[in-house]
Order: structure tokens, then sequence, then C-alpha cells
């Protein structure tokens, strides 16, 4: 309970203070430039474009495995789908926390449907037997891929197949989307995530829930080399020692079991033996982050993630114009009649907010330039509407400060000592008021998704740039004023005079 | 202007003054009433949701001329079932609003409509919520409500003293309550930037409360030293003194809210800027009066059960003076003189007539 106000010091050296303001917003500007911020991003809202909130759906009594990795791995399934649209600057992200996570999804430009259809399906794991493979890079139609030298007679794979093999061409964005539609009984034409090899592959004989553990580790005796290790359940174990039983004696490269996650190669180990236990490692030359993929990419599969659609919004570029011109008309308003407000009653003395809240807008604006750089901070129609809100609670600062400052006159002060001791007062009151602010702010940022989030994120960086404009400019600009003769004097047009304070004349004697 | 100024001084000083503390009992009547047809509405009527929290889709033809008819015939030919709303929103636009659709359904409308009016599927703005998606943002809302109250409780607690955290969260509720009876008595559309704007009102409505209350603080702060007035009475003039500050600030702050809320209703018709500015200004005008009207009146009732104001209460009304009207000068002198309040301007000595 800390109910005392700290002593005032002096007037400080308002001058300098400014000077620092001057430098930063200068710095600010300069780093705005080298960085090549030089355009707000712009939320899809007033632009155009499809967003799509995923929810996972959580069957009764399995929230607890609803993971933050399996909602990571889903979320760079969906990134590998979206990409293959090729659309610049399309996002996909989890929000939120825990089991209530959510994916975000936002996609620029006129792509509605394919975007939704997109993101919809479940992906799942399975491992399937390599029939043939070869290099992506192999133009399509060259007789060298014929399958038919590669693929086990025994699995006898259909023309249809082979064509489609021949004619894949990994290096299209379009052939790495996976969509969730390889059924388990085909025979495949995929390709790798990395689009650098094509395969042919038999039915899949182990699915990714069959898997009850999965784990990436460190070998310190075979020359740290990382692998990872994974356990099946009792179906799993059987059909993994069948399926490895069989094509360990095959040919290359039939003896390869690919890992094959939303119908996209992740991995295509060689099995050198019949491994019946359940336990199985996989070796090769892995990074720790590769191990630690592959490692999710199965764990993920023991529990395929499948998400409902929260919410789809397709805004047309229209749309997003009318909004954005929206959101400015009303902020250049909204400035404007609190400019007149200010000035009308005021006087003098409002042309110190004016000022302040220019400062106060430049650095918000240059702000939203360098953050939308480096945190891709994109501004939305809700996010411009926390701006024009803090336009309100920026200038309630101001009049906390001036109204002090009256009552301090008022109390038989010179307009001098009233600016120094009004403020200390007022000081406290400002810091108050708008850590309040700051605690909403903060809060509805942890609890909305969407553009409850922008709204959020402005309303709190603009209280923080209140603060630090009322406290290097506002204040050090009105002490400077104070000395100023047309001030000090109670010009009528100073928003000091005895008029304007309600001071009585008998103050004046004594 | 001019003269409101002229009035900050008087009410300074306490020449003039208006009875916020005494007559408590009217003001917590006007509030119980609009509490009550509050209740009376939302029970009643209940509010008007948005797709967002029912599920469902909306689709928003950009077309000029585009008639209600024509949307209404082409979503038929779409063969949808259940409730379709269907408005025109400002001039250009037309909306169709339907019940949660599956992805072929929400095509079939898509289609249907792109047909009819000639656009293009992609320049018709498309919002598609499903069902489950409500309650997880009410969840939220609810979630975020709690959070904020609790925080805001304790910080104020800490940065002022509890009882007067405890009248600015009755404030606060108070608001919440009028406001929500409002939008389910007018049957303004609840959509999530409508709770966006209640969240923050909550942030808004303490703005102004803590302005008063530190100006209540500072005037009680060594009430007990001496008795020259009650807790209600020193509380009373502090809200007097601090009126037209409550007012300036209300209004600096309704200023921009006015004008999205002008821009949103006028020059978009719909979305989230009428939502949001909408649910800010009603607001931020029950935020201004409960600042002034119920949490001063219940602090001095907390405070006036303590057995020191009890007693000071006594000492006062002793003295056969029991003047509404403080004489602001010896309050003044009370707050300069009081030991233990070594500080520096405030402690020099006044140099009355120095300009």
């Amino acid at each position: 309970m800390s109910t005392t106000i700290k002593p005032v010091k002096t007037a400080g050296r308002p001058a300098r203070s400014l000077a620092i303001l001057a430098l930063v917003l200068v710095a600010m500007l300069g780093l705005v430039f080298v960085q090549g911020a030089t355009a707000v991003r712009l939320g899809l809202d007033l632009r155009g474009g499809t967003s799509v909130t995923l929810q996972p759906r959580i069957a009764p009594g399995e929230s607890g495995k609803v993971t933050n990795e399996a909602i990571d791995q889903a979320v760079s399934i969906i990134r590998q789908r979206v990409n293959s649209l090729g659309v610049a600057e399309s996002e996909v992200a989890a929000q939120g926390s825990g089991t209530n996570r959510q994916i975000v999804i936002s996609v620029p430009g006129d792509t509605g449907r394919r975007v939704v259809e997109l993101v919809g399906q479940t992906a799942e794991l399975r491992f399937r037997q390599v029939l043939a493979s070869s290099s992506a890079l192999v133009a399509a139609g060259s007789a060298e891929v014929s399958a038919g030298s590669a693929a086990t007679p025994a699995n006898g794979v259909s023309a249809e197949v082979n064509a489609k093999f021949a004619a894949l061409d990994c290096t299209k964005l379009a052939n790495l989307q996976g969509t969730g539609t390889d059924a388990p009984t085909d025979t495949i034409a995929v390709c790798d995530r990395a689009g650098t090899t094509k395969y042919i592959l038999a039915p899949a004989e182990v699915l990714g829930r069959q898997i009850s553990k999965a784990s990436a580790g460190i070998d310190t005796q075979g020359g740290n080399a990382w692998y990872v290790s994974l356990t099946f359940n009792g179906e799993g174990t059987t059909a993994f020692g069948a399926l490895t039983t069989r094509v360990t004696t095959l040919a290359e490269p039939t003896n390869q079991v690919a890992i094959v996650l939303d119908g996209l190669v992740v991995s295509s180990p060689r099995i050198t033996e019949p491994i019946p236990s359940g336990n199985a490692q996989i070796t090769g030359s892995f990074t720790q982050l590769e191990a630690q993929d592959l490692a999710n990419v199965l764990k993920y599969g023991a529990l395929p993630l499948a998400f409902d659609r929260g919410e789809v919004q397709q805004i047309s570029p229209t749309l997003g114009a009318d909004q954005l011109n929206a959101g400015l008309i009303a902020g250049g308003l909204g400035l404007l009649l609190v400019f007149l407000y200010s000035l009308l009653y005021y006087r003098g003395l409002g042309l110190v907010t004016v000022g302040s809240l220019l400062v106060a807008g430049s650095f918000v604006y240059l702000l939203f330039l360098l953050l939308g750089k480096w945190i891709g901070f994109t501004l939305t129609l809700a996010g411009i509407a926390g701006a024009i809100v803090a336009i309100g609670v920026t200038a309630d600062s101001f009049i906390v400060y001036f109204e002090r400052i009256r009552d301090e006159i008022r109390e038989g002060r010179t307009l001098r000592t009233a600016v120094e001791s009004g403020w200390a007062r007022a000081r406290h009151t400002i810091l108050v008021a708008d850590f309040v602010s700051i605690i909403a702010a903060v809060l509805l940022y942890f609890f909305a998704v969407g553009g409850v989030r922008g709204f959020a994120f402005t309303l709190g960086l603009t209280t923080l740039v209140d603060l630090l404009v009322v406290f290097a400019f506002t204040k050090p600009l009105v002490t400077i004023v104070a000395r100023l003769p047309f001030f000090a004097s109670g010009h009528p047009l100073s928003g000091f005079s005895a008029k304007s304070t309600g001071t009585l004349p008998v103050t004046k004697e004594a | 202007m001019l003269k409101l100024s002229g009035i900050g001084g008087r009410l300074y000083r306490g020449e003039t003054s208006i009875d916020f503390i005494g007559k408590r009992r009217r003001w917590y009547s006007i509030s119980a009433l609009f509490i009550l047809l509050s209740i009376g509405a939302l029970s009643l009527q209940g509010l008007h949701l948005g797709i967002e929290f029912k599920g469902g889709s909306s689709f928003t033809v950009n077309k000029a001329g585009a008639s209600i008819e024509d949307a209404r015939a082409a979503v038929a030919t779409a063969g949808i079932p259940g409730e379709i709303i269907v408005q025109n929103i400002g001039t250009n636009k037309v909306r169709v609003q339907t019940a949660a659709l599956d992805t072929a359904q929400n095509n079939a409308v898509q289609d249907a409509l792109a047909t009819k009016f000639s656009v293009t599927v992609e320049s018709i703005d498309t919002q598609i919520v499903g069902p489950s998606w409500g309650k997880e943002i009410t969840r939220k809302a609810v979630y975020g409500l709690f959070g904020f109250l609790i925080c805001v409780m304790l910080y104020l607690a800490m940065a002022f003293e509890p009882k007067m955290a405890v009248a600015a969260i009755v404030a606060v509720v108070h608001d919440v309550f009028i406001t929500v009876g409002i939008y389910a008595l007018v049957g303004f559309d609840v959509t999530p930037a409508t709770v966006i704007g209640f969240l923050t009102i909550l942030g808004y409505s303490l703005y102004d409360t803590v302005v008063v209350f530190d100006k209540i603080r500072e005037n009680t702060r060594t009430i007990t030293a001496s008795s020259k007035s009650t807790y209600s009475q020193a509380t009373n003039l502090a809200v007097n003194q601090t009126l037209v500050r409550s007012f300036n600030t209300s209004l600096i702050a309704l200023l921009p809210v006015g004008s999205i809320l002008f821009v949103g209703a006028g020059l978009l018709g719909a979305g989230t800027l009428k939502d949001l500015s909408l649910a800010l200004f009603i607001g931020l005008a029950v935020g201004t009066y409960s600042s002034v009207f119920i949490a001063p009146p219940v602090l001095a009732q907390l405070r006036e059960k303590e057995p020191a104001m009890i007693a000071l209460a006594k000492r006062v009304n002793g003295r056969g003076t029991a003047p509404l009207t403080v004489n602001p000068v010896a309050t003044a002198a009370v707050v300069a003189h009081a030991p233990g309040e070594v500080r520096g301007p405030r402690n020099q000595p006044k140099r009355k007539g120095r300009k």
C-alpha cells in the first residue's frame, strides 16, 4: 500500500528530455529506412483474403493426448499444404494455449474455396513398402523411370500408377500439398516432403495409430549419432514384424519402408533385419533437429488430429479497401474533434495537447512499421479501432494533468510551481489509470483469438506510448511553456487566465 | 466553455456543490431501476446474438441495386434449410445470413448468389462459423471478464485501498449490467466485436473511477486528525472537485469513439467498427455515470462503517456545524500541517498574492 506521493524534485531539465525524445524518434525513423519497413503490414480484413480458424476436435477422454507437439505437427502439415498454393505472405500459426489452441490460416487474395478445402482434411501417418523410387528431377516421360524394372512383380503395379509416377514432377508446388486423401488400400505415386525424390508405394501395412511411443535419442558410443526409436502396440508389432521380415531380403529400393504423413514421404529407412519385437530404431545421418522432427511426426501419427472449422472469413479486396478507408477516416475525424475540443477548452494549452498527440501518433506509426518487420505485426480493422480509442486514453492523461495544474493554481500557487506540484499528483493518477488499461489489454490479448488480439495489441502498445509521451514530452513541454510570459501572466488565451481557472480575485490579495 | 471553467473553480472551492454522497439513495434507486429493466429485458428478450455465437454463414454481395427479393430467390434455388435472414446494408450491398451449413451448401449458396447478381464468387464476402465456435469464444470472453475483475481488484487494492477496489468493482459490474441490458432492450446485434467493446469499457470505466478515487484519497488521507468534516463530506468535495475533469475525460474519450461509430455505421453499414464503437459509446456513457454517482457513495458507505470514521462523524456533528461544503482553505491547511506529511513544494508556506 504505497499511498504517499514522492516529493517532486525540480523542474528537471525539460529541454534535455525533449532532445532525447527527438533523438529516439529520428533513430526510429532511420531504422525504418534501414530495415526497409516503409509500409504497414495490413491484415486480411483490410486488403482482402481468406482466413480459416481450425479447432482440434477432441474425442471424450482424449483431451490429455492433444499435446503442443501434436498441434505444432498439424501446423506444419497445414503449412505444407497452404504453401503449395504458392501465395506470398500466407500464414499458418497456432494461437492460444494447451488443448484450446487453435490454428489460424490466412491467405491473401482470391483463393477462398481452395484454401477452405485444403486445410480441412485430417492428415494420417502410414508405413508403406517402397516399390520404386527415383530422383524427382528426372524429366517426365523419360524411359529410364519405367517402373517395371524396380517394382516387385508380386505386388504388380498397374500401368495407371506407373504412368502417374512417370509424369509426377515433385518440383511443382502443387504436388507437394498432401491432402490427406491417400487411401490406405491404394498403391500410390507420391513425392517426399522436400520434393527431391518420388516414389511408388505399396498399400499401407502399418498405421500411425498403431505406434505407442516415439522419441529422438543420441547414441553416445556410436559417434554421437542421432536416432529415432519407436514402439508399436500389439497390432502394430505383428504388422511391422511381418512387413520387415518380408522386405529385408528384397532388392533396393523395395527393402525400404516409407513413413508417409499426409500423402508425403517423410523418411524411407532401409530395413536391414526383421523387427518382431515392436521396438524399432531408425538411424541415419540425422541432425538433432531432423531426429526430433521425425520423432514428432511419429508421435503425431499415434493420434492424428482432426479439426473443425471454427470460422471461415472470406473478404474481397473491395471490402478490404472500404474498411481501410473507413478506419482512416474515423481516425482522422476522431483526432480532429479532439484537437478542436482541446483548443476550445484549453486555449493555448490545447496546443500542447495537439503536439503531444501528434508525437504519440508518429511513435505509434513508426512502431507499426517496425513491428511489422520484426514480429510480423499486421494491422487489422480491430487494431485501427484500438488505436483510435487510444486517442481518447492519451488525451485523458493530458486533461488529468492540466486540471491538476488548475487545481494547484486555485490553491494559490504560481503557474511555475503549480506545473511541478500538479505533476507530482497527476503522475500517480496517470500511472494507475494507464496500468489498468494495460491490464485490460494484456488479458484481452491472452484470452482472445483473431481480431480481438489485434485490438488488444494496439490498445496496449498505444497506452505504453501514452506513458512515454506524457513523461518525456508533455510534462517537459508544459514546464517550458509555463516560463513563457504569455502563459505565466495568465493571458486570456493561455488557458491559465484567472477566468478559466476560476480563481477568485481574493487569492491575489494579501 | 469559459463558463464551464468558472464552474470548475467554484466546484473546487466548494461554493457550488452537488450532493453526490448524501443523496445516494436517489442515485442507487435510478441504477436499481435500470438494472431491473436490464434483467427484465435479458430474461424476456435475451440478447440478439450474431452468427459468430450461434454458428451460421453470412454472405455479402457488393452490387449496386441488389434487392432482397433477388437474394431470397437465389438462396431458395440453392435449397438451404432453416431460417434465412436477408437484409440490405447501405445502398449497394445485400447480406444473406443462414444457419450453420456444410461446405457443399456454402458453395451452393455462393454459386447461386454469384449467378443471380452476375458477380464472381471471390467478390462475395463470406463468413462461415462452425456451431461449436460460439461456445469457445463465449468461454474465453467469460474467462477474460473474471480474470480482468480479479486482477484489477488486486491492483487497486494495492495501489489504493481494499475498500476502494470493492467500490470500483461494484461500479464496473453495474456498468456491464446496464450496458448488456441496453443491448437486450434495443436488440442490437452482439458480435465478438461487441464483446471486445464490453471488455474495453471495463478498463475505461475504471479510468474515470481511478481519477475520482485518487482525489478522494488525497482529501481524506489525514481526515481523522481533525474534526472538520466526515468521510462522506470529504468524499463529496472530492467528487465535486474532479467533476470537470470527469466530464472532460469522458467527452474526449467519446469524441473518437463517436467518430468510429459515425463512420462505421454511416459508411460501412455494419461490421466490426460499428459493433465495437456502439458498445464503447454506450459503455463509456454508463461508466462516466457510475464513476461519479455509484463508486464514491459506495466507498463512503463502506468507510463510514469503520469505528474511526463513526467517531469522526460524531466529533464533526458534535461541533454543531455539519457543513456539507467544506471551506477549502481550511482543508488545504489541514493537509499541509498534517503530521508525517512532509513534502516539498506542498509544505512550503503559501505565497499568496504572488502571481
